[in-house]
């Protein structure tokens, strides 16, 4: 009997969030770094099958069943938590970390739910969770906040349509593997796919994250998205859409980037196009696309946490987040730059980095199917990646020009939580063999072939040369390019203006008529009662005298016949 | 007060890493010559392929970002008012 078998793991941490506002100084220190250790202790106690379950509305629920899938994904959760604390020990907003790791242990309670229900219940919490980190950023990330959890309830709505129909349809709210062949399992899909990050609502991550403190963003962009991509490769693995809508989101997250000029939102964008990558391996569906899915998964939240920490270390010491404002930072911020520049190797698949040996299998299944032109549009991704990832952010936020500024590295925690993941990216990069034991099927894959290094070299590196030598076309300019997010930011209020000036001009209008009428009325009233009006005339005497004769002179006449 | 610049920022120290990066780069494209590609489709096993490849593709994504952006770029405060 383990403790799974009473406390669900993720449960664990969503208590830890909780008690974290009661705790002070080295208590709250402490919380906030053996919570995720004990978390991850019973994770890798959670055996295969079903660990835990009870009846509810004449369903059976199981809050905890145990396979490679959940604990692999539970695994780096717990460790992103643990990272994320360690960053975030300085962070004076104890709202934003306790909603944090309830965000995290939700996160692990999707991992392992069994059924729909349970999955229905972490999701919904992982969203408000999700959406109190972005607020504890302060006053202006209400905004940002509100519109990412309209969008998240909505995607929580149709999840919920898919869920009611599957179960009323099968009867069964067990979440096994699936494929969208009936309306209620589209609703489903379009639930986890609006949380992947996936078109036409992918505007949701690069609005809502980048207005995170410091800190909070590097929790954001490990869990939602990543949940997402767990379900799918539980619930939908092999449906063939994901393929076009994972190269539609890595296409998407690069074009969105290189335009882009704030760090943080460059960094959001590439979480799109790097979730483009697994949905793309969930689509091809082979246990190798699968794998390379997870295991990219796995990686990917490393390294991505890694240039939030060296982005949010650059927002904490100088308080900008604009390439157009930074530049020349290595200097004085030499480990900043340095575990940023790893990361960045890493999320461009940079032989002995972590991204290296998880990527490149999802392009090997792709080329093991004879999928060209997948195969040739990933190829190009990855050129891609190094361009508007790789190099555009070390570049721009520590070379580029010297921006004056001489800020100091950040306090000591921080520096140690990008040692520990530059650490975590370089080990699984030179020693991938570990995470591929931990993967779902048996892995038959050898990223380190002379072959596949040199031809990764020529791609990156050309890529780089491409980059240095189009530096003029990529120069930032204080702008932000429109997204699917102007019909409910800029159409609303476009409309609003519109319906203001109109409005405005039919007020005036109805004033007018309303005025003349009056006016109108008041001069009639003037013409017949005013001082020459004919019924307020001072007659005189005479007139009386007259009209009383010929009354007198009628009556006569009239009496006489 | 002007500090003297960094030995990284030099014109002389970038001379040299452009150097050092070409002969990095031919070196990798000869190397092609030598090393065998397992070939899954043809094209990815011709002399040079990922090197053209990668470099072309960037091209590629940076124009027609640059052609994207002509329309949907706005300044960075258009939500703002």
């Amino acid at each position: 009997m383990t403790i799974s078998a009473i406390l669900p793991p993720g449960v664990i941490l969503i208590l830890a969030g909780f008690l974290l506002p009661l705790l002070q100084g080295h208590a709250r220190t402490a919380a906030l770094l053996i919570a995720p250790v004990i978390t991850l202790a019973v994770i890798w106690q959670v055996p295969d099958g079903v660990v835990m379950s009870l009846g509810f509305m004449g369903y059976t629920l199981t809050p905890v069943e145990g396979d490679t899938l959940s604990r692999l994904f539970a695994t780096i959760f717990a460790i992103m938590a643990f990272g994320g604390g360690l960053f975030a020990l300085n962070q004076d907003r104890v709202t934003e970390l306790a909603a944090a790791f309830v965000y995290a242990g939700a996160a692990i309670g999707v991992t392992f739910a069994g059924d729909l229900i349970t999955l229905f219940v972490f999701w919904e919490i992982m969203a408000l969770a999700s959406t109190l980190v972005v607020w504890s950023a302060g006053a202006k990330a209400f905004g940002a906040g509100m519109r990412y959890v309209s969008i998240h309830l909505l995607g929580g709505v149709l999840l919920m349509i898919g869920i009611i129909g599957e179960v009323a349809a099968t009867g069964s709210v067990e979440f096994t593997a699936i494929q969208p062949d009936t309306a209620a399992r589209w609703f489903i899909l379009a639930g986890f796919l609006i949380n992947a990050g996936a078109p036409p609502l992918s505007a949701w991550l690069p609005d809502a994250y980048p207005e995170a403190s410091w800190s909070g963003m590097v929790f954001l962009s490990a869990f939602t998205t990543k949940t997402a991509v767990y379900v799918l490769l539980r619930g939908f693995p092999g449906a063939d859409i994901l393929v076009f809508v994972g190269l539609y989101m890595i296409f998407y997250g690069i074009v969105y980037a290189i335009l882009e000029n704030d760090m943080r939102r460059i960094l959001a964008y590439s979480i799109v196009n790097q979730v483009g990558f697994m949905v793309c391996g969930i689509g091809i569906g082979t246990t190798m696309a699968l794998n390379g899915a997870a295991a990219h998964a796995f990686t990917h939240i490393i390294y991505k946490a890694l240039l939030l920490m060296s982005a949010g270390s650059v927002l904490y010491m100088t308080g900008k987040r604009k390439c157009t404002d930074l530049g020349g930072l290595f200097r004085t911020m030499p480990l900043t730059a340095i575990c940023g520049i790893i990361g960045a190797l890493s999320i461009s698949s940079f032989p002995l980095t972590s991204g290296f040996i998880s990527k490149s299998m999802i392009s090997q299944a792709a080329a093991d199917e004879h999928l060209f032109v997948v195969w040739m549009a990933l190829a190009a991704a990855s050129a891609g990646v190094f361009l508007h990832a790789g190099i555009k952010f070390p570049w721009f936020v520590f070379f580029q020009k010297d921006s004056g500024m001489r800020p100091e590295e950040p306090p000591w925690n921080m520096k140690a939580a990008m040692v520990l993941f530059s650490f975590l990216c370089i080990g699984l990069g030179v020693l991938p063999y570990p995470l591929y034991a931990m993967l779902p099927y048996p892995v038959d894959y050898v990223p380190y072939t002379v072959s596949h290094v040199t031809s990764m070299l020529q791609l990156l590196l050309f890529s780089g040369l491409a980059f240095f030598l189009m530096l003029g076309m990529l120069k930032r300019t204080l702008t932000i390019t429109l997204d699917f997010d102007w019909f409910y930011r800029g159409l609303g209020k476009v409309l609003a203006k519109e319906f203001d000036m109109r409005s405005a001009r039919a007020w005036g209008a109805m004033v007018e008529r309303l005025y003349d009428a009056v006016v109108r009325f008041v001069g009639t009233l003037y013409r017949h009662h005013g001082p020459q009006g004919v019924l307020a005339r001072s007659w005189p005497t005479g007139s009386m005298a007259f009209w009383t004769t010929l009354l007198l002179c009628a009556c006569v006449i009239v009496y006489y016949f | 007060m002007s500090e003297p610049d960094h030995w990284l920022v030099r014109p002389k120290t970038i001379r040299m890493l452009w150097i050092v990066f070409s002969i990095i780069l031919a070196l990798l494209v000869l190397s092609d010559l030598v090393v065998h590609h397992h070939a899954h489709f043809g094209i990815d096993g011709t002399f040079g392929f990922y090197a053209w490849y990668g470099f072309l593709s960037c091209v590629v994504l940076v124009v027609g970002s640059k052609a994207l952006g002509a329309i949907l770029k706005r300044r960075d405060t258009y939500y703002d008012d």
